[in-house]
């Protein structure tokens, strides 16, 4: 195939491409750009192959075989609630087939009399550069959303000076390598200080804040692959990998918005750390206790209350309570209960999260309140039962300035007649912040697994 | 076309992608980050198209062979794994039928 039509071809995946992400800016017709997307990397996978031609075919077929595989099988098979890490992994291998590109690219080039212009061996560096940064770094963010390693930040002193060097020293090392001194060594060490850098850089992000640094790393693969564009000089890694690379920046941007923070205060935060401070205060103010309830109590509240607010968090995807939770929102109905549920924006570890579980289990829309929605209502609630969420709900957001979440919007529940906190344990939240509403009076704590306490409730319910 | 032609025309094309990519997703709901997130995600998957060339090199030597094969396989996995979280992330936002009316 010429390589003119072969970029004529290209620039039907880079339109569908770009289609795809338009529609997914649109509930109604988000699937369908997903679909048209994935007929355009088809044809730029069948397009190159041809290209190639039939040298060292058997191990195309046989190197797709194993990654499509394993792509497909993980995709298949995770549970919605484990999404975010799922996107985490796949955005790591394809910064990792980045470096590796530019590893091969410049072994390639390399052997005398071959040197590199400028722009290539620039190109090679960076991209392994990035690309090995992207690699470790989603895997980290992996490991903390699968509970491999603490989610909690990880911190000691001298850390971000620490970071700053090492990543120095790899941009020297890289502009050792374009300014002459052609080693594949070289290479190898920028690429090595990459991956120490996306790991150290990630460690201390505390879990909450997991899917913006995902959405950081998606562009910065983005970015890596049309850096590898440049390398092999192929349009359709260029313009494909810019537009992730730009549109994953802005995407950045809007999550930090949505949680009313800055993108460099979630980087460099060290955000849920538990300063002694914020504790010493927490525990002086009031210094309330918490009540606990039984599950027949929250029961008798609940069959008879006017109108029932579900607050749906985190807990509820772990426990994979969302079928549970419409079930006893169902059985309330029956008994004439005004049943809805307030979405925050960015509960559970991922912004829209509740909204993709709450839609598997067939909750009807009309009962979805957004946040702005949601909060008025709540004055006159009867009861709110806050599923295992914990930072969206937290008071101190409105009233504490001192509080690391300070400032955030959050869903005021303290202006029900009542609360009802479904929650594992004490522990502070997946942020690691205090949170006062569990001392308010007006608040009543139902420990144990999400799942456990909500079938309890169905049971209870139906007996009265 | 030269070298210099060639980089110039290349990063024309790359800036231009810069402000498409700012644009298309420029009004995106709260709801959809994720799917969008994981979408972009599935589309630099491309990056398969990098690895399958290097790998087409391969009859110049293991190195390459090696390197390529390895891309070809984490790149495949982006692909494929991408597409397919992103298709059952959308597919719970199907259109449902609306809750029956009163009075039908």
């Amino acid at each position: 195939m010429s390589t003119n039509l072969a970029n004529l071809l290209y620039l039907i995946t880079i339109v569908t491409f770009i289609l795809a992400l338009r529609y997914l800016s649109d509930p109604a017709r988000a699937r369908r750009g997903n679909q048209i997307g994935a007929v355009g990397m088809v044809l730029a996978i069948v397009v190159t192959w041809v290209k190639i031609g039939t040298t060292s075919w058997w191990a195309l077929a046989l190197g797709m075989a194993i990654g499509g595989g394993f792509g497909a099988t993980a995709a298949r098979k995770v549970k919605m609630t484990a999404m975010p890490q799922m996107v985490a992994l796949f955005n790591g291998v394809g910064g990792g087939a980045a470096a590796l590109i530019a590893l091969g690219e410049l072994h390639r080039i390399l052997p005398p009399p071959g040197t590199p212009t400028l722009d290539i061996s620039g190109a090679i560096a960076l991209s392994g550069l990035i690309g090995s940064i992207s690699f470790a770094g989603s895997m980290v963010a992996f490991a903390k959303l699968q509970e491999l390693i603490q989610g909690r930040p990880i911190t000691y002193p001298g850390q971000k000076v620490g970071n700053l060097v090492l990543l120095a020293a790899c941009v020297g090392l890289g502009i050792a390598l374009v300014a002459g001194a052609q080693d594949q060594w070289l290479l190898w060490a920028v690429v090595a200080g990459g991956a120490l850098f996306g790991v150290l850089f990630v460690l201390p992000i505390g879990g909450a804040d997991m899917p913006v640094v995902i959405s950081l790393l998606n562009a910065f693969t983005g970015l890596a692959v049309a850096v590898g564009g440049f390398e092999l000089e192929n349009n359709v890694l260029i313009v494909s990998g810019m537009l992730v690379g730009a549109s994953g920046t802005l995407l950045t941007m809007m999550m930090g918005r949505a949680m009313n923070r800055s993108i460099a205060n979630v980087l460099f935060g060290a955000f849920g750390q538990v300063s002694a401070g914020a504790a010493a205060a927490a525990a002086g103010d009031g210094g309330g206790t918490v009540r606990s309830a039984s599950a027949e109590d929250v029961a008798v509240m609940l069959a008879y209350a006017h109108k029932v607010v579900f607050v749906p968090g985190y807990g509820l995807a772990v426990a994979q309570a969302q079928h549970d939770v419409r079930q006893l929102a169902d059985l309330l109905e029956s008994k004439g209960v005004e049943v809805s549920y307030a979405i925050h924006p960015v509960a559970g570890r991922m912004p829209g999260h509740m909204n993709v579980l709450l839609a598997e289990a067939n909750v009807p829309y009309p009962q979805l309140k957004e946040m702005d929605e949601a909060n008025p209502e709540f004055a006159r609630t009867d009861v709110a039962v806050v599923v295992g969420a914990n930072d969206v709900v937290n008071p101190d957001a409105r009233n504490n300035t001192g509080s690391p979440i300070y400032g955030m919007p959050i869903l005021n529940v303290d202006n029900a007649q009542t609360v009802v906190v479904l929650k594992r344990s004490m522990n502070p939240g997946f942020a690691g912040v205090e949170n006062p509403l569990f001392y308010n009076p007006k608040t009543v704590m139902l420990f144990g697994d999400a799942k456990q306490s909500v079938e309890k409730l169905i049971q209870d319910v139906k007996t009265l | 076309m030269s070298h210099n032609t060639l980089l110039v025309f290349e990063v024309t094309i790359l800036v231009l992608a810069i402000f498409l990519g700012f644009e298309v997703i420029s009004k995106v709901p709260t709801l959809l980050h994720t799917p969008l997130m994981s979408g972009t995600n599935a589309i630099h998957g491309i990056v398969v198209v990098g690895a399958m060339l290097v790998l087409g090199l391969a009859h110049k030597g293991p190195f390459l062979w090696i390197v390529g094969f390895l891309a070809v396989v984490l790149g495949s996995a982006n692909v494929v794994g991408g597409f397919v979280v992103t298709d059952r992330m959308l597919e719970m936002f199907k259109k449902r039928e609306p809750p029956k009316k009163d009075g039908e």
